[in-house]
């Protein structure tokens, strides 16, 4: 029995799904990695952003300003075609996972800032009549706390940076995107070949979407208290 | 030489606004609709529009983009790269309006459907009279947010060969081998016009706040 679903056969989709499998795990990886060094370099830049020393200030400031103001394709396209060009070349993977690691420094660097923001100003106050350096303070007092209320908007954060992967479909990574593409190509069976790839998007970010919003609201409710 | 590139950049520039608009009126009116089916009395018609809402929100951009192009485009309907792009951007707009107006209509305190009901208004006039101005308020400034964040998101439109910034950039970096520049150029100018856009909005957002009744 095959279900004829605009062309394709069941037959055809099961065909397909070892490759868009291998494009699906490309996808992973590039989030996986683009959130490792994302993150941490966010954490940075929020911190950096609130330094004395300003042209360290204005660094930050300008990081997160390109990283937020330009499309996450535009950087993509201006690691990936831009860096070939002063004799740099990095590969595909490379250069999605810069660019995306970028963007993610940019706007995680803004939802940790709120998050350090968010913890009371008697926790401060505390730090110093306990006699911490400043360091100690950030450290094992309000970076501990802020980072707490920053989780669910981090993980918000997280979902959207696996959808753009599917932007590095323009800089001739391998991924899920570019492989429901190139199906559609020979096969000419691009709406079944795309609403697959997207089954596959739909099926990790609908789950993520709802554990981000339970999270929330179990914050949330902590918060209250 | 750089101005002419420059220049030829900027040919782009009249089609991603264009784009931005005309996505951002298609999901200002269809998310209206879109929200008031959110909110219906009739459970399966207010599960169906969850769903979709999940699923369109789901799937990323690009993805819509080639969907309505290739997929509905190459074997349904043949269309132009811009119609395309305005469609998959409009269905996303709309469900992103709505969530927007949503929220605008839970910010409205319970007081108004109360009086509203002691005045006997019917449901019609309690929306319309009542309830959307205040609404529309305070959805204004989330409005003005997505609205910018959509002259970033057209750039996507350029993978479908709709000539707006980006796909120039793209032209400009292939013809000329100089990525580093033309790229760094387009990200300045996306950058340089999404600055104004955002102190006017923040402006906006100020002045409408405080005429909102609380």
């Amino acid at each position: 029995m095959s279900g004829m679903f605009l062309g394709a056969t069941w037959e055809d989709v099961v065909s397909w799904l070892p490759d868009l499998w291998a494009g699906f795990l490309i996808s992973l990886r590039v989030t996986f990695f683009s959130l490792l060094f994302g993150i941490p370099a966010g954490l940075l830049l929020a911190i950096g952003q609130q330094t004395k020393a300003r042209s360290l200030r204005w660094l930050c400031l300008t990081v997160v300003e390109l990283g937020r103001g330009a499309p996450a394709l535009v950087l993509l396209q201006f690691l990936y075609f831009g860096l070939p060009s002063v004799g740099v070349s990095i590969t595909s993977f490379v250069s999605a996972v810069l660019a995306l690691a970028w963007a993610t420094g940019a706007y995680t660097s803004e939802i940790i800032r709120a998050g350090l923001d968010a913890v009371p100003q008697g926790q401060h106050e505390a730090t110093s009549a306990l006699g911490m350096s400043r360091e100690d303070a950030l450290r094992f007092v309000i970076i501990p706390q802020g980072l707490r209320v920053a989780i669910p908007a981090l993980l918000g954060f997280s979902i959207l940076v696996f959808q753009g992967t599917s932007l590095c479909f323009t800089i001739a990574l391998q991924e899920i995107i570019s492989r429901a593409y190139d199906i559609g190509n020979t096969t000419f069976l691009y709406f079944p070949a795309l609403a697959v790839a997207a089954v596959f998007f739909a099926a990790v970010c609908i789950p993520a979407s709802l554990l981000v919003s339970y999270i929330e609201q179990r914050t949330g409710k902590h918060v209250q208290r | 030489m750089i101005v002419g590139e420059f220049r030829q950049l900027l040919t782009g520039l009249p089609w991603t606004l264009a784009l931005m608009s005309a996505t951002f009126v298609v999901g200002a009116l269809l998310g209206l609709p879109l929200m008031l089916a959110r909110r219906s009395r009739f459970l399966p018609l207010r599960l169906l529009v969850v769903v979709i809402f999940a699923i369109v929100r789901a799937v990323p951009p690009l993805v819509w983009v080639f969907i309505v192009f290739f997929g509905i485009g190459f074997q349904l309907i043949s269309m132009s790269p811009f119609v395309a792009c305005l469609a998959a951007f409009g269905l996303i707009a709309a469900v992103n309006m709505a969530e927007i107006y949503r929220g605008g209509l839970l910010a409205i305190h319970f007081g108004q459907f109360e009086a509203a009901k002691a005045l006997n208004l019917s449901r019609w006039h309690t929306f319309v009279d009542v309830v959307a101005p205040q609404m529309i308020r305070v959805a204004l400034p989330s409005s003005a947010t997505y609205g910018i964040g959509l002259f970033k998101e057209s750039a996507i439109a350029s993978t479908i060969g709709v000539q707006e910034l980006a796909y120039q950039a793209n032209y400009l970096a292939q013809t000329t081998f100089r990525g580093l520049e033309v790229f760094g150029m387009v990200g300045l100018v996306y950058i340089l016009i999404s600055l104004p856009i955002a102190w006017l909005s923040r402006i906006l957002d100020r002045r409408i706040r405080a005429r909102v009744a609380r």
